[in-house]
């Protein structure tokens, strides 16, 4: 295997261990407070609810591309 | 853990590596993968209506982070992505109306079974014989593909490409980030039969639409993958909204999958790099099989997964 493939996987790897701690924090300290108030505005205000969940995945799907795009890019600079 | 909207019980772990693997081939291969979704989630105890609406919304987040990043490689045509978001969501309510019609009827089950079992194999078939052949008639650059070696894709399929980019029936469009001109109604019809197939056999239809913008519009492969992820965000939203509406979305597990697939994405996005279109395609004929498998199986056993 080419060096640059190895260090590229090994960059991978490493980031896939940090991001799982991450992720775990987020189920408990948001997903987890998040749950109850969601659950409210789907049963009282269905399309609210409706915009509200497309914009939690937009933003979501964002921040977590910024923090999985930082953290190759600290553990490539660090290798 | 406990999901509130939909009452359910599911293992966050499982609905992450679900999201993983589904980022994965979403970001290699340009489709939402639903036909893998729905059945993960349904083995699982969600409804069917929970299982389709959730794996929509969930397919947006995973949309966006696919396209970011193809975006970053200059693969996203967004003038061909806006043009054929029109025909999508044209083609989905044709599909949704003919569902309906089905349904009363009686027989929606039966027909789009044996459907999707004939369309998946008829992709993966051609997928198999176009890739090969065009395979075994070039030599393709080994190590990363990027820039104009990236665009450079060679298909065995060409000769009828070329010939339906001469129709000249107006208006006709160019598109300089493909660099291809051809009839407005020719990608209006594609985006239409793309949208068709979402409407009626669910999720972005990415199975057809990325062989079609190959073969009949003759947009590069990393080009199409791109733009097909960046047009999925715009049906799937819609998709999400409708369904959300009528109480089919539980956005919490959508998230939770969401942060598997999230990093999938990015892994499989990075992966286009180092294959040339064709065995991007060759590696695509699994996919359209898996979904015919899972199909044959409920059909002939009458079991859901």
């Amino acid at each position: 295997m080419k060096k640059e493939t190895v260090k590229t996987l090994r960059a991978f790897l490493i980031e896939l261990v940090i991001y799982a701690v991450l992720v775990v924090g987020y189920f408990f300290l948001v997903l987890h407070f998040l749950g109850e108030g969601l659950h409210q505005l789907e049963i009282r205000h269905r399309y609210t609810y409706a915009g509200v969940a497309i914009l939690l995945m937009i933003g979501q799907a964002v921040v977590l591309q910024n923090v999985t795009t930082l953290l190759l890019r600290l553990i490539r600079r660090t290798q | 853990m406990f999901f509130p909207i939909s009452g359910a019980h599911i293992s966050p772990i499982y609905l992450v590596i679900v999201g993983f693997v589904i980022g994965i081939l979403g970001g290699f291969f340009g489709v939402g993968g639903s036909f893998i979704a729905g059945p993960a989630l349904r083995a699982v105890g969600l409804d069917w209506n929970f299982a389709i609406g959730t794996d929509l919304a969930h397919i947006v987040g995973k949309s966006v982070v696919a396209v970011r990043q193809h975006r970053a490689f200059g693969n996203v045509d967004l003038k061909l992505g806006l043009i054929m978001a029109v025909g999508t969501i044209g083609g989905a309510e044709i599909g949704a109306q003919l569902i309906q019609m089905l349904k009363r009827a009686g027989n929606v089950n039966l027909v789009v079974s044996l459907v999707s079992i004939v369309v998946y194999l008829s992709i993966s078939t051609f997928m198999i014989w176009e890739s090969r052949k065009t395979l075994s008639q070039t030599r393709l650059p080994t190590g990363t593909v990027k820039g104009a070696t990236a665009k450079h894709d060679p298909s065995a399929f060409k000769h009828v490409t070329s010939r339906i980019q001469r129709l000249k029936i107006f208006p006709m469009i160019t598109l300089p980030v493909s660099g291809v001109t051809i009839s407005l109604w020719i990608i209006l019809l594609v985006a239409f039969v793309g949208g068709l197939f979402s409407g009626f056999l669910g999720g972005g239809a990415g199975y057809i639409r990325m062989p079609s913008m190959v073969y009949v519009l003759g947009i590069p492969t990393h080009l199409a993958v791109g733009t097909d992820l960046f047009e999925i965000i715009i049906s799937a939203s819609y998709g999400t909204f409708t369904h959300a509406v009528k109480g089919n979305v539980d956005i919490l597990i959508a998230l939770v999958m969401h942060t598997g697939a999230a990093i999938g994405a990015q892994i499989g996005a990075i992966s286009t790099q180092y294959f040339a279109g064709p065995k991007i395609r060759l590696a695509f004929v699994p996919l359209p099989l898996i979904g015919a498998a899972i199909v044959i199986y409920t059909l002939v056993t009458g079991h859901k997964l």
